[in-house]
């Protein structure tokens, strides 16, 4: 490769590794909130922003925070699959279209309640990764991206073709659910229950990342031989990353389809799924901090940039591409090694 | 009409369609070739080549109209303008990531397909853009078999483009140093090849057939918007798997082989026409599970 040593995959993490002062002002700024105590100071004051700003800000705030903590819940998802175990994954709406689709059938078409639901959803999105994910994890990495990328179109397609799901025009009139009495239905309700998902899905990450499992994926990750030779079994690694990153998108689906009301397969295109990717990765693949960061600058950058018209996704584009180009591990990267 | 003439028909279908498919997936291949990168802006770049021939017919059909004449000229100057976007293209954005991880550089190409496509889409307002020519719809009628001539015109442009890229692989010096690169890029360097101007003309020629395909698209089927390339993108790609990326033939014979498996596809019963992607990338992903170097693709050991 032209004047650098070949890739591996562990150049992102030795660029930052080594050091043992952050010199970069962003590192500084970062490795402020590093320290537990500080942690737990900033946790709780963004609770508290995310409590308090719907009370504070319009309803168009709040819906368009509500879309960012939805981005929330599938980048952590998809950072379990491309971040953790290191498996590129270009179709990830699939799965956030497997939970939206299964949902929107069993309530919609057969009356089934929302919460019962849910399990079904689940084990459609288990499911689903463990049949693209089966076959597939044996392939070298660009050829498993395009089988996801495949896997995704297909499922978008059949979601358009089949006339249970309502074909291209989609499932609408989703029933909205109802919790102990309490009907989830205005903008504010939606809000919560998604902070409450973006929450859980933090700290679930939080926890996958420090445990057996995590460290599996990491091992594998950098040397998938290395791992094998040390009793880890590669394939069913990458399988549990799979399965764990499309139940956190079915998670995702559930909730953007009683959400919305109506789902229709242009929401799980291939451009969903390279977003999601590119929050994750502009982020900073497997950190999770990063990768949250990366879910409101996906979300919140279109808006605010909403005043260039039809300039604004271009401008956003180059944006992107500057940013790989000058900072390609991410804004805030990993950096466990 | 019969069982037989319906076949011809299929195979025409195909082989117009192939030849879209195998002139996109070449830059694939080639690109791959040398630097083991899937680029994921190359439909884009076929999407380009239609916006840049239409503008090249806009500026020539004054003079030589919009007859096959001017398409041709339109389609040189797309194919100069898009190659050259193809080296900037590869100069600004993968070249510095080229010791990046793996992931990044996908990334990255992701980012310019992005650009490529919202560049359009601002300068079109997401239109479809009328790509009209002077092109009459005559033909020769074989009995029940109709061939158009823009068919007939349009395959045989692609069979001399190709012709042309296999004849100068095969036999001229940048196409023989073009081939060792693919094999070792480090070799190469030692043995004074300039590698990065390899690459370059590489992603001159592989964009420059990504816009004669995008050109010939456009005039055949009449109109042009900015999200024509991703489709035929993940199709020319399953094209070149087909054949076995890396292998110019291959994407040739992938190419034409993904066309008519299309054509006569979704004419089996139980397959309808809208489920002709579905049955396209069934196959991608059926190929690359069970015989991933394709058909005429080397096995080689990953290297990360």
């Amino acid at each position: 490769m032209d004047k650098h040593s070949p890739p591996t995959p562990t150049d992102v993490d030795e660029h930052d590794a080594g050091r043992a002062k952050p010199r970069h002002p962003l590192q500084k700024l970062y490795a402020a909130f590093e320290s537990p105590g500080r942690r737990r100071a900033l946790h709780l004051t963004i609770l508290a922003i995310l409590i308090v700003t719907p009370w504070i800000s319009s309803q168009y705030t709040t819906v368009i925070l509500t879309n960012a903590l939805l981005y929330v819940v599938l980048c952590l998802g998809l950072n379990v699959v491309v971040g953790y175990a290191g498996l590129l994954d270009l179709g990830y709406a699939a799965f956030f279209a497997v939970g939206a689709y299964t949902v929107g059938i069993l309530t919609q078409q057969f009356g089934v309640n929302f919460w019962a639901a849910i399990p079904f959803a689940l084990m459609a999105a288990a499911l689903a990764g463990v049949i693209i994910g089966g076959p597939t994890l044996r392939l070298r990495s660009d050829y498993l991206a395009i089988v996801t990328l495949g896997f995704g179109e297909i499922v978008r397609f059949t979601a358009r073709n089949l006339e249970i799901t309502g074909g291209a025009s989609g499932l609408s009139h989703i029933p909205e659910p109802s919790l102990f009495g309490w009907h989830i239905d205005s903008s504010i309700d939606f809000y919560y229950v998604f902070v409450v998902l973006a929450v859980l899905a933090y700290i679930a990450s939080q926890r996958l990342f420090d445990s057996r499992l995590g460290r599996a994926w990491l091992y594998v990750r950098h040397d998938e031989d290395a791992a094998e030779a040390m009793g880890i079994n590669r394939v069913a690694t990458k399988l549990a990353a799979y399965v764990t990153g499309a139940i956190f998108g079915a998670i995702g689906g559930i909730f953007f389809s009683v959400n919305l009301g109506a789902i229709s397969p242009e929401s799980f295109s291939f451009q969903q799924s390279v977003l999601i990717l590119l929050a994750v990765v502009l982020g900073g693949m497997g950190k999770i901090p990063g990768v949250i960061l990366g879910a409101f600058i996906v979300v919140l950058g279109p808006e605010l940039l909403r005043d260039f018209g039809t300039l604004r996704l271009l401008i956003f584009a180059v944006l992107l591409l500057l940013i790989m180009l000058f900072r390609p591990s991410g804004i805030w990267p990993e950096k466990r090694s | 009409m019969t069982w037989y003439d319906s076949f011809l028909q299929q195979l025409v279908d195909g082989l117009v369609l192939g030849s879209f498919y195998a002139l996109v997936a070449l830059g694939y291949t080639m690109v791959f070739g040398v630097i083991k990168l899937l680029n994921f802006a190359h439909g884009d770049l076929y999407m380009t080549g239609a916006f840049a021939g239409f503008g090249g017919l806009s500026l020539v059909s004054g003079f030589l109209g919009a007859g096959w004449l001017g398409i041709f000229v339109a389609m040189l100057l797309a194919m100069l303008a898009v190659g050259c976007l193809g080296v900037v293209i590869e100069r600004v954005a993968y070249h510095p990531m080229l010791g990046a991880p793996r992931l990044s550089i996908l990334i990255t190409a992701l980012a310019v397909s992005l650009v490529l496509q919202n560049a359009a889409l601002a300068l079109t307002g997401g239109q479809y853009t009328a790509f009209s020519t002077d092109l009459g719809f005559g033909g020769i009628s074989l009995g029940n078999l109709f061939l158009s001539y823009n068919q007939i015109v349009l395959v045989a442009a692609a069979a001399v483009l190709m012709i042309a890229l296999e004849l100068f692989v095969s036999k001229t010096l940048y196409g023989r140093a073009m081939r060792a690169v693919s094999i070792d890029k480090d070799m190469c360097r030692m043995m004074g090849i300039n590698v990065s101007a390899v690459i370059a003309v590489t992603f001159f020629i592989g964009s420059g057939l990504a816009a004669a395909a995008g050109t010939m698209a456009g005039a055949y089927y009449g109109s042009i918007w900015y999200f024509m390339g991703f489709l035929i993108g993940l199709k020319a790609f399953t094209a070149a798997v087909i054949g076995g990326i890396g292998s110019i033939t291959g994407a040739m014979l992938g190419g034409l082989i993904l066309g008519l498996l299309e054509s006569f596809g979704t004419h089996i019963p139980f397959i309808g026409s809208e489920w002709k992607d579905v049955f396209t990338f069934s196959i991608l992903i059926l190929v690359l599970v069970f015989k991933p170097t394709g058909l005429l693709g080397k096995s080689e050991v990953e290297r990360m």
